[in-house]
C-alpha cells in the first residue's frame, strides 16, 4: 500500500532503527567527500574540537536519508524534496555508534501551484544508543495526494 | 585556510567544478537514497526530474568536497608563503538548503562560496563563527543548489 498526503498527518510518524554505523564507512565517506582530519585520521582527530574520530555531517544527513527511504519514503508517492529548512549537527556521530531515527510530521498542506500534491514537512532527530540527539533535520517532500482528491 | 580576522563579508571563492555521471549518481543514490528517479534513467524522465536526477545529498556532498579540496588548495598557498595555516573546526549545521533544478546525469556544475557573516563565538573565545553562502551552477548557467552554511573559524588571537 503506497503511501500518499493523507497518510501524513501532523504528530509523531514513527521510529526507525536502530542502524549501526561503522568506521569503514565513516572512512570512505570522509575520503570520497570530506576528507577533513576529524573525519579521517584518529590521531589527528583527538586534538579537534570534536575530540576523536566522527563522521562527517554530510554522511550522517545521508543515512538519516537511507533510514527514511527504508523507514517510509520507499513506501510513499514522494515526488520529491524542494531543500532542507534547517540542519543542526548537535554532537559527532562515533564510530560504531548505533542511531534510531525519530520522525514527526511539523506541517501537511495541499500545494496551491500542484494541487495534485501536498508539501509535508518533517522534523527528524537522530539519536546515539545513549539518547543523545546528534543531528536535528527540518525538511519538506512533495508528496502525491490519493487518486481522485484533487478533483473534488 | 585563513583565519578569522582575514575574512572580509562578500569574499566569494569559486570552488571549482564537478561532473555527475549516471554511475556516479546511480552508486551514490544506491547507498543513500534510493529512489526510483535517482536509480534509473526511463524514472527519471518520468518523474519531475525530468531525466536520471542525483541526489541532493550527493550534491551536498561534493559541494563539501569542492569545499575541503579549495582549503587545502589554500593552506599549500600559505605554507609557501610561510605562514601560518589557520585549521578549521565543524560546522554546527547549515540553513535554507534549496535544491533549485534537478542536477541530471551529464551536468557539470561549478561551486563557490561567499561570506554573508561572521561574529566572535561568546563561549569559545579562540574561534569565530562564520556563515556563507555555497551555491552550485550548471553549465547553462543555471543556479541548481544553494545553501547558508556555518563553520567555526579559528581567531588569530589564542591560536599562537
Amino acid at each position: 500500500m503506497t503511501l500518499t498526503f493523507e497518510d501524513f498527518p501532523p504528530g509523531h510518524f514513527g521510529t526507525f532503527g536502530p542502524r549501526r554505523v561503522t568506521r569503514e564507512e565513516i572512512l570512505a565517506f570522509a575520503a570520497e567527500f570530506d576528507p577533513q582530519p576529524m573525519h579521517l585520521d584518529e590521531e589527528a582527530a583527538k586534538r579537534t574540537m570534536l575530540k576523536g574520530l566522527s563522521a562527517s555531517g554530510w554522511h550522517l544527513c545521508s543515512i538519516m536519508m537511507r533510514m527514511m527511504c527504508d523507514g517510509y519514503i520507499g513506501r510513499t508517492a514522494s515526488l520529491g524534496s524542494p531543500g532542507v529548512n534547517e540542519v543542526r549537527w548537535l554532537a559527532p556521530l562515533r564510530p560504531g555508534d548505533d542511531i534510531t531515527l525519530d520522525v514527526e510530521v511539523t506541517e501537511a498542506r495541499v500545494s496551491r501551484s500542484r494541487p495534485e500534491t501536498g508539501i509535508v514537512t518533517f522534523r527528524s532527530v537522530v539519536r546515539n544508543a545513549a539518547g543523545q540527539a546528534l543531528c536535528e533535520m527540518i525538511s519538506p517532500i512533495i508528496v502525491a495526494r490519493r487518486a481522485g482528491v484533487a478533483a473534488e | 585556510m585563513r583565519f578569522f580576522e582575514d575574512i572580509e563579508i562578500g569574499q566569494r571563492r569559486e570552488l571549482g567544478s564537478f561532473t555527475f555521471t549516471a554511475d556516479g549518481i546511480k552508486k551514490f543514490a544506491a547507498q543513500f537514497d534510493p529512489q526510483r528517479f535517482h536509480l534509473d534513467e526511463e524514472e527519471g524522465r518520468k518523474s519531475l526530474f525530468g531525466g536520471l536526477a542525483a541526489s541532493g545529498w550527493h550534491v551536498g556532498s561534493v559541494c563539501m568536497k569542492l569545499l575541503v579540496a579549495d582549503g587545502q588548495r589554500q593552506a599549500q598557498e600559505a605554507l609557501a608563503r610561510g605562514e601560518k595555516i589557520a585549521i578549521w573546526g565543524p560546522s554546527p549545521g547549515f540553513r535554507e538548503l534549496r535544491w533549485i533544478k534537478p542536477v541530471l546525469a551529464g551536468d557539470t556544475i561549478s561551486f563557490a562560496s561567499e561570506v554573508e557573516s561572521k561574529r566572535a563565538s561568546e563561549k569559545r573565545p579562540e574561534w569565530g563563527i562564520l556563515q556563507a553562502r555555497n551555491t552550485g551552477t550548471n553549465q547553462r548557467g543555471e543556479l541548481v543548489f544553494s545553501l547558508l552554511a556555518t563553520a567555526f573559524v579559528p581567531r588569530r588571537r589564542g591560536n599562537p
